[in-house]
């Protein structure tokens, strides 16, 4: 090979650059529009209520009786040791399960969990979620539906 | 010298007097369809016509080929669009208003019930119509030499016709909208899944991520109805009629549909076509062709496809009109007797027990049901990739345009249907009967269960079967014939699981009078 066809091979041209560097600019614009796209799409303000709610005072929660909070998906059983709460919300696909004799059945693709919410069977990946109880400045308790605890925490009300 | 004083106002009583016929004739621009010449004229000089090609092959105008059910795929599509625009004018996508306003289509606005039950039931028609399509494009082997990136192009529409559906339900507002729009949101999440098993939810969470996309926020509400309306309503519905022209333009490109290529029309099929009228007109024997483009590989056989061909004015018109007619006919009379249905108004605290999805998605809802992930994301995107995959797998050239590609398909497609039916319920009985890993071992990983799981096998069983057929009978034709027809079967079997014997609590009851009162 001549010394000037190597020349041609490794050297790019003012015209393959302008191309190249063109066309990746384009290609680098439409990647940021599209980024841009996903933050648009993505809400920054979220009209949901929050995640906390006061259910009362302890003497609301007779040793024994379990209380269903229809509107938040929670379960508060009362204990012995005390108070727990377990989200109704089914670890499958989000369908909210009913209270049985061996614990609780979905209605949607029939998962079944046991008193502690542990899967026994069906689709849920998950147990049902144990919450987080705690008392409020004003002597109330709260359930906050976002935070969770490790299965089996009982929470001590004196 | 007169004539050109009296010019003027003599030419423009002229033309006033003639106005009728020069109007008319600037509309009918290739007069009456008397000649071949003007038959041909008005298919290629009108906007609307022109999609069709001036000749049409005998062999696709037979109604037992194409089954005309591409053309009711479209025609039903044309009347939701129509009913759709109708249903916009009363519909109203707030969390207030949507359910209300879809009462009173039902009960208050003139006509509203009718044109609410049409919409629905053209747009499950849909459904319906267009998997038949897409069993005669595959069963009479159309899906090649060339045309493999049109049965991706409809693909592609199988998947919007199920979207279309999809979102349509959402809106009501009623107790199928909400639990749905929780089921479909938390399978878009459900990848988190596999990241959880993995250990990569932490690093990025691409199931939450889209859920929150697509509700925008964490439990379906009015920003999330206002992102299912516009998907129903512009984002899909444009897409859909967009590609539907693309595939329109394919078949053309494409060289019309597939016919078999030592095709020789039968008397059964001169029967109904109209012959050109060879004596005159522009199709004389001694035609002089043009160019009309440049097109790659084989030349059309120009000789053959002539013989062959008649005039698409009448011929192919009246059978458009004709189908189309049917279709009006079957979705009317279908509304007016059958209402869509409308459950009580979304309530977030009480999931319907059984929560079902309509009919077409209960296959899925039965796979659902062994785990979240394979059953809503994993197996759907195997089947639709597998669809997709089809023409590049099998590239056999022969008896194209030929129903089963011949006696051998016809045999391993009834062999597929007997064998599958065999292996799917009985798989889906000893399932139902013993349950799986979970109820045998509770503490078993959950990644051990999405990936091996009554749908993944039944799944992996489709594909060894089609390998077992391909090496048996050397051809990978046939192997695809029995894929696809344990695909269709498939369907069909888990649907009639999911609608007709799955009860409250998704257990199951041989029929619905066995369900527990509650
Ligand atoms: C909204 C959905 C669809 C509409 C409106 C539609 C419409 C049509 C029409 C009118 C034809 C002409 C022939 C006939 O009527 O059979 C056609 C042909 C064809 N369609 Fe579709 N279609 C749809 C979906 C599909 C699907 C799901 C597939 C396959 C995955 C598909 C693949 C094809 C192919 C390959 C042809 C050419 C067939 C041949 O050459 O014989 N289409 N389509
Ligand atoms: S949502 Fe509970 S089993 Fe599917």
């Amino acid at each position: 090979m001549s010394s000037e066809a190597q020349h041609k091979d490794t050297v790019i041209t003012r015209r393959e650059f302008i191309n190249v560097a063109a066309i990746g600019a384009a290609f680098l614009s439409l990647a940021a529009v599209f980024a841009g796209l996903f933050r648009f799409l993505k809400p920054k303000v979220a009209y949901e209520e929050s995640t906390k709610f006061k259910i009362g005072a302890a003497d609301n929660f007779p040793v024994g009786v379990v209380t269903k909070f229809d509107e938040k998906g929670v379960f508060v059983f009362s204990s012995e040791d005390g108070l727990y709460a377990i989200s109704c919300v089914c670890t499958h696909l989000g369908c909210l399960v009913t209270l049985t004799e061996a614990g609780f059945d979905c209605p949607c693709h029939g998962s079944k969990f046991n008193k502690d919410g542990k899967v026994v069977g069906g689709p849920a990946p998950r147990a049902l979620p144990w919450l987080q109880i705690s008392r409020s400045v004003d002597g109330s308790l709260e359930v906050d539906t976002a935070k969770e605890v490790s299965a089996g925490t009982i929470f001590k009300i004196a | 010298m007169s004539e050109s004083r009296n010019s003027g106002i003599g030419v423009l009583a002229d033309n006033l007097k003639s106005i009728w016929c020069s109007f008319a004739g600037s509309f009918f621009r290739a007069g009456k369809p008397t000649s071949d010449m003007s038959r041909a004229a008005i298919m290629v000089n009108n906007f609307f016509l022109h999609i069709h090609s001036v000749k049409t092959h005998i062999n696709s105008l037979r109604p037992g080929y194409t089954l005309g059910m591409g053309l009711i795929s479209m025609f039903l599509c044309l009347i939701t669009v129509g009913s759709g625009v109708a249903l916009m004018v009363y519909y109203n996508p707030s969390l207030e208003n949507a359910y209300n306003s879809v009462k009173d289509i039902n009960f208050v606005v003139f006509a509203g019930r009718l044109i609410r039950n049409a919409h629905k039931w053209a747009g499950e028609g849909m459904i319906v119509f267009v998997f038949l399509h897409m069993a005669r494009v595959f069963y009479t082997n159309s899906y090649k030499s060339g045309r493999e990136f049109n049965w991706l192009v409809g693909v592609v529409l199988l998947g919007l016709t199920f979207m279309l559906n999809l979102s349509g339900y959402l809106l009501p507002w009623d107790q199928l909208s909400y639990w749905a729009l929780v089921i479909v949101s938390n399978i878009m999440q459900s990848p988190k899944e596999l990241t959880d098993s993995l250990g990569l939810t932490k690093y990025f969470d691409v199931g939450s991520f889209s859920k929150e996309l697509f509700l925008a926020g964490l439990k379906p509400g009015k920003e999330a109805l206002t992102r299912v309306y516009l998907l129903h309503v512009v984002f899909l519905p444009v897409i859909l009629l967009v590609i539907i022209g693309v595939h329109f333009w394919r078949i053309r490109k494409d060289g019309g549909l597939t016919k078999p290529v030592n095709y020789a029309p039968k008397y059964d099929d001169i029967q109904y076509v109209i012959a050109p009228d060879k004596k005159g007109g522009i199709f004389t024997p001694n035609k002089t062709y043009g160019l009309m483009e440049l097109a790659k590989g084989k030349t059309p056989a120009v000789n053959i496809d002539v013989e062959h061909s008649v005039l698409s004015w009448p011929n192919l018109l009246i059978a458009e009109a004709a189908v189309f007619m049917l279709c009006m006919a079957g979705v009317i009379a279908y509304s007016y007797y059958i209402d869509a249905p409308l459950k009580e108004l979304a309530n977030p605290m009480i999931p319907e027990n059984p929560a079902k999805a309509p009919w077409y998605f209960l296959g899925l809802q039965e796979l659902l049901s062994y785990s979240a992930f394979m059953g809503g994301v994993g197996l759907p995107t195997i089947a639709l990739l597998g669809l997709a995959l089809i023409p590049f797998l099998d590239r056999e050239k022969d008896k194209v345009g030929i129903w089963f590609s011949g006696k051998q398909g016809k045999g391993v497609a009834i062999e597929a249907l007997i064998v599958g039916t065999i292996v799917l319920v009985g798989l889906m009985a000893a399932v139902i009967a013993f349950g799986w890993f979970r109820t045998w071992w509770p503490d078993i990983p959950q990644i051990v269960i999405t990936f091996i799981n009554p749908g993944v096998i039944w799944v992996g069983f489709m594909i060894l079967w089609a390998l077992f057929v391909t090496g048996r009978t050397g051809s990978t034709r046939m192997g695809a014939i029995a894929l696809f027809t344990m695909f269709l079967l498939s369907y069909l079997i888990l649907t009639y699981i999911g609608t007709e014997l799955r009860g409250p609590n998704w257990a199951f009851y041989w029929s619905k009078s066995q369900w527990p009162a509650h």
